[in-house]
Order: C-alpha cells, then structure tokens, then sequence
C-alpha cells in the first residue's frame, strides 16, 4: 500500500471541505431560481412548491449523506467487532450497558452479522443484557437515520433521536439483564463459552482509512440514492399537494392511541433508516405529532421482523418475545415523552 | 485446493465470494470454493464475525471482505 503524507492529505481534505461548503450554500438559492425563474413556476403554486422543495432537497441530502457516510466509513476502521468484543468483555453490567450501545453506532455492522457477533459476545462472556445493549443500538441509531433527520428537520430533532435511542439501548439492554433470562438461550449456543474466538487484525494505513471512507460512501451512497430520491419527491407531492392538516386527527397529539398503533404497524414492516425519513417529515409536516412519527420510525428500524427471524436461531420463542416487549414499551414511552414536551 | 467462504449470504459475504472466484480465475488454480451458511458449524471453527475465508483449512480473514490482490498471495502461498 502507497503511503501518504499526512499534511498533503489533510491539505487536500479541507480544500476538498471548503468547496463542497460553497456548493452546498448555494443549494436553496439554486432551487429557487430553478423552480421560479428557469421553469416560470408561480410561487406559492402547489407544482413550484414541489418542484423548489425536490430540487433543493434532493441534492442537500445527497452531500449531507455523503460527506457524513465517508467520516463514519474512516472511523469504522478503527472499530471492528473483535475490537468491540474484546472492550466489553471485562465490562460489569450497567458501564457495560452505556459501552455497548456506545459501541453499537461505531461498530460495522449489519443484521445478517448480528447472529454471529451474538455468538461472539456469548462465548467471551458478555453478560446477556449487555448484548442486547448493543444489538439495539447498532441498527437503531443509525448514522444515515441522523443525517437525514438533521437535514430536513434540524439538529434537534436529530439529537433527540440519537438521545432516546441511545437511552432505549441502554435501559432496555439493564433490564433484560435483570431478568436473568441465560437459559432462554438455545442450548448448543452455551456450549461455545469453552471455545476460543479466532482474531485476525490487519494493520491499516491512512490510505487503508481513506479507502474504507470511499468504499462506504460507494456502498451506502450508492445503495440508498434511489429511496432518497423516490421518498423526497413523495414528500414533495405531499408537500405541495396534501391539505395542512391531513394528518392531524390520525396521527395528532389528540390521538392518544396513535402511539401504541404506530408501534404495532412499525413492527412487522421493514426498511433501512434512509426510506424512512422522507415519509417521517411529510408525515410531520402535515400536522401529524413528532412522537407519535419518531416512535413508527424507531418500530419500523428497531424492531424488525427478519432480524428475529435470524436470532430464532440463537434464541428461545420467550427470550425474542421480552426483546421485543421491552424495546417496544422503550419507544412507546419515547412517543408519549415527545408528544408531551413538544 | 480447497477454499471456504464463511457467511450467511448478506451483501458483503457475497462480495467475499466474487472475490475468491475471480481470484481462483485469475490465478488459473485448481480449486473448490464452497459455502458455509450455517451459524453452528461457523461458529465451530471460532469464527464470530462474517465474512470469513478459510484455504486448505487455515483462517485467512475473519470479519472483512478481502481484496482479489490479497486472495491471490494467500493461494500463491498455499
């Protein structure tokens, strides 16, 4: 592998900043000469309202997307799951909890991984409750999730989505935990705490580094572009074209039981992070409560049905029903909680 | 020779594998790549993260999909 000089990198690495900070803010200028001067449109019309909105929106969120997904890519390679493994395996349970949903955001991962990196954690002896910290959190705050939300809704909204997550994880992973549910575990997997896990760690370069930024940006950039773009130009229909307050009388602050319906239907559905948030902030813009819209996110992300499809094979019928019990009162309080502050 | 691919079938256990193959390719070697997609026998051999490539029974990476560059040395050392 070549080497590269530090200074030069990290020369090119701002020049590289500034510039896309310029074409960034020129990004909303642009849609608006676009959808009112270029195409002639009639400000406040419902087609220039949704043609602004696409045309501003789109490219916004595919920079944000980008730039965010190559620096997670970068500080990835530093984490991988032999790494996080091997932290938490002396950890006692309640800093074990905070650690591993800590973890959980930084750790590559994804949900076909999490029956072996289950296995892994069993067999160096992590407590239970502390696993499913971590098996909470890896899919539940998501990087992608983050980004779009701080795009299109702000950064406080994105911050009370990392922090309830992050407290979800963390609650939710010290009260399995409390049950003391070891035995729930299918039987062959308790035989592996006798064996030996197998480690292979490479040691990577900057290059190496900045490789994993570019391939990740490759990989997710190029995986999730299409749902971006198809859920942005729905939310620029519902933008432009659903009444005010559609929403508000299904999914209000008034309709209490939206909350529990919103859980319930978010379970069995399932989608990455990224298909969710077009549909989350037309849902919000059209009156439609921050809770009630956040708690059917975090069902449709956190819960998922094919993710315990998989863990069926680690894990015992009762085991997967209290994860799902737990994690889904988790978020229904979190729903409850944000309808009530805000 | 004899090359495993560790993995239950998501996106980068089958990036893994197009790898091997190309590489098998490249190199012109004689060699069966097979599959293992069952978590018990995965985990039976010490492996907790996926993908993992195993040749002629040695544990070459665990956890990554390797480069063809990479997957080409291992067979030339093998």
């Amino acid at each position: 592998m070549k080497k590269i000089n530090i200074g030069k990198a990290a020369i090119i690495g701002l020049l590289g900043f500034a510039l896309w900070y310029v074409i960034y803010k020129q990004l909303e200028p642009f849609s608006y000469f676009f959808a009112y001067s270029l195409l002639g449109l009639e400000k406040g019309s419902h087609l220039g309202d949704a043609v602004q909105f696409f045309v501003y929106d789109t490219p916004k969120v595919m920079m944000l997307l980008t730039i965010i997904v190559f620096v997670i890519g970068m500080i990835r390679s530093f984490f991988t799951q032999e790494r996080t493994r091997k932290y938490l395996a002396g950890k006692r349970e309640s800093a074990g909890n905070v650690m591993a949903s800590l973890l959980g955001i930084v750790t590559p991962f994804c949900s076909c991984s999490a029956v072996p990196l289950f296995l892994g954690f069993v067999q160096a002896g992590i407590p239970l409750g502390v696993t499913f910290s971590f098996l909470i959190a890896a899919p539940m705050v998501n990087e992608v999730a983050l980004i779009l939300l701080y795009g299109l809704l702000g950064w406080k909204v994105a911050a009370m989505y990392l922090g309830s997550g992050l407290l979800i994880a963390i609650v939710a992973g010290w009260i399995i935990g409390r049950f003391k549910l070891e035995h729930w575990i299918e039987d062959w997997v308790q035989e592996l705490r006798a064996g030996e896990a197998l480690v292979i760690e490479k040691k990577l370069t900057l290059a190496d580094r900045i490789e994993h930024g570019c391939e990740a940006v490759r990989d997710i950039v190029g995986k999730v572009w299409i749902y971006v773009v198809a859920g942005i130009g729905v939310g620029a229909l519902i933008h432009g074209y659903v009444p005010e307050n559609f929403m508000t009388s299904i999914m209000g602050k008034e309709a209490w039981w939206s909350v529990p319906a919103a859980v319930v239907v978010g379970i069995p559905m399932y989608s990455g992070a990224a298909g969710m948030i077009p549909i989350v902030e037309a849902l919000l813009g059209k009156g439609a409560a921050l809770g009630t819209v956040l708690a059917f996110m975090m069902s449709v992300i956190a819960l998922s049905l094919p993710e315990m499809v998989i863990l069926r094979k680690v894990l015992k019928p009762g085991l997967i029903a209290v994860f799902i019990a737990v994690v889904g009162t988790g978020i229904l309080f979190t729903g409850y909680l944000f309808n009530l502050v805000i | 020779m004899e090359i495993k691919i560790c993995g239950p079938g998501c996106a980068s256990c089958e990036k893994a594998q197009k790898v091997v193959e190309a590489a098998v390719a490249a190199k012109e070697v004689d060699a069966s790549v097979t599959k293992i997609t069952d978590f018990q026998e995965i985990a039976k051999l010490g492996i907790f993260s996926t993908p993992a490539v195993i040749i002629d029974g040695d544990v070459k990476c665990v956890g990554r999909a390797p480069k063809q560059a990479e997957v080409e040395e291992w067979i030339s050392n093998s």
